[in-house]
């Protein structure tokens, strides 16, 4: 099954809301949070989605339109 | 025994073959290089060095090759340059400026990271080499890939000026323009990188081709005369250049190189890009992401990839950081070009900016040994300055005309 990595950032105001969770009943992929960082104000994390190519895709614009950051884990690689 | 180790994550540790990988497959961290210094120790010497190449590969023992260079051979080992001038101005005892903006061949640093990656790329089987770029990298990885005979492509952002195409087009790599915008090429080439078997510069090859940066540190120890500087002002882009620098000199030192290194390593982004800077002034141990808006688009990116290690890497060497408006920037360009005779793109404007600045806080003091990082050549972003360099004086084709507009007398005295 492919499988693609995310470093997610989310802002101040989404730090409560169970996004993962959500993701992972919204699509059809499987969350797994690898490394992640959450503080009050501000917080991370790397993780992988599991599941079809194009599901992953929608599941990533899902994350976008709920208000987080979603980069590769590489972060930033054009130069 | 190989001087390479192995690949060890940068976050929990955990080693991996010296192939063509670059995130730790348990906790995804991003992975560097490990070296058998024990090794490396018997048989490098100042004297070894010395008597190498006039590039960057005389340092090859402190390189990630395992056999000989292939690829860049000439990249590196450019001008330190004394800047009597610009310190005189700055009021500093001693300031030198490492030059790369005459590096071999594409007049950035980028020759250096591109000729590491390249050479470790055919050692590991690769035909093709790629990278996603705007600039700099997509030019040095297109020059390199054609005098090496390697299949290359460039991904750019749709949208990208044509003189910046044209740079890259005249190498004859496949050129790759994607619909959309920067992070639409970003999160493509990421997944393109994870599918195919290609070497991205910047992504699968990374842990390699960082490590090219280290031979500016390399490079000004030993123009100096085998002594460490006081301080050091280095442009940020990814952040990656600033934790080599950093990297380099303490393995100069682990190695007996050098006799110590009390260097203050000193990052410089502009306001309009300083996700890095900014956390630093906040006294964060971590960035926020920004949309970069600055000339200076060599230096921009919004989530620098080593944005946490150049934070850890100031800190630890006691430098600081700071941003310079894009005014700022087009002012440090003339600045060198009007005191040293040197034109840096824009990237050399925010650093000769900062230097200004830290110079002006204090920070650096008047008698600090200090070395500024000229990391790109003037003539590739002519545009940032157009506006702010004056006109010719235009005068008749008569020595009359000439004469009087410069109020001369006769043979050439002044006039009053």
């Amino acid at each position: 099954m492919p499988s693609l990595r995310f470093h997610i950032r989310f802002p101040e105001s989404k730090i409560k809301e169970p996004i993962i969770y959500q993701i992972g009943h919204e699509y059809k992929v499987v969350t797994n949070v690898r490394r992640a960082d959450v503080r009050e104000t501000t917080g991370w994390m790397d993780v992988e989605l599991s599941g079809d190519t194009a599901e992953i895709e929608r599941a990533v614009e899902g994350l976008r339109k709920k208000g987080v950051l979603v980069d590769p884990i590489e972060l930033n690689v054009v130069e | 025994m190989a001087k390479m180790k192995a690949l060890v994550c940068r976050e929990c540790g955990k080693e991996y073959p010296t192939k063509a990988i670059h995130v730790c497959d348990m906790c995804f961290g991003p992975l560097e290089v490990k070296y058998n210094y024990d090794e490396i120790k018997k048989t490098i010497s100042r004297r070894k060095i010395e008597d190498g190449p006039l590039s960057m590969w005389r340092y090859i023992d402190l390189l990630p090759v395992e056999g000989a260079a292939t690829v860049g051979l000439h990249a590196g080992f450019t001008p330190m340059v004394r800047a009597r001038n610009l310190a005189a101005y700055l009021g500093l005892d001693e300031l030198y400026l490492k030059n790369d903006t005459v590096n071999h061949p594409t007049l950035s640093f980028k020759d250096r990271v591109v000729a590491v990656a390249l050479t470790r790329a055919r050692e590991l089987g690769f035909e093709t080499v790629a990278c996603a770029s705007t600039g700099n990298l997509a030019n040095s990885v297109a020059a390199h890939a054609a005098a090496a005979g390697m299949q290359c492509y460039v991904f750019i952002p749709g949208d990208l000026e044509a003189a910046k195409v044209l740079g890259n087009l005249i190498y004859r790599p496949n050129v790759v323009e994607v619909e959309g915008n920067y992070d639409d090429v970003n999160r493509l080439c990421s997944e393109i990188a994870a599918e195919h078997r290609w070497a991205f510069v910047n992504i699968n090859i990374r842990p390699y081709y960082a490590e090219g940066s280290k031979t500016l540190a390399f490079e000004t120890v030993e123009q100096l005369g085998w002594r460490a500087p006081d301080q050091v002002v280095v442009p940020m882009a990814s952040g990656s250049l600033l934790t080599k620098i950093w990297k380099g000199l303490n393995e100069l030192r682990a190695l007996g190189l050098v006799s110590e290194v009390r260097t203050r390593v000193n990052g410089a982004q502009a306001d309009g890009c300083s996700p890095i800077a900014t956390a630093y002034k906040e006294g964060l141990d971590f960035f926020k992401p920004v949309k970069p808006k600055t000339i200076a688009k060599s230096l921009a990116i919004g989530n620098p990839a080593d944005g946490y290690y150049a934070l850890k890497a100031a800190a630890e060497s006691r430098g600081a950081m700071d941003m310079v408006s894009d005014d700022e920037v087009v002012e440090g360009i003339k600045l060198l070009a009007q005191t040293e005779g040197i034109f840096a793109e824009t990237a050399g404007g925010v650093t000769i900016g900062v230097l200004r600045k830290l110079v002006k806080q204090g920070t650096i003091k008047k008698s600090d040994v200090t070395v500024a990082y000229i990391t790109g050549n003037g003539l590739k972003t002519q545009e940032a300055v157009i506006d702010a360099v004056g006109r010719p004086v235009r005068i008749q084709p008569s020595l009359v005309s000439f004469e009087r507009t410069f109020k001369m007398g006769k043979n050439g005295e002044a006039g009053t």
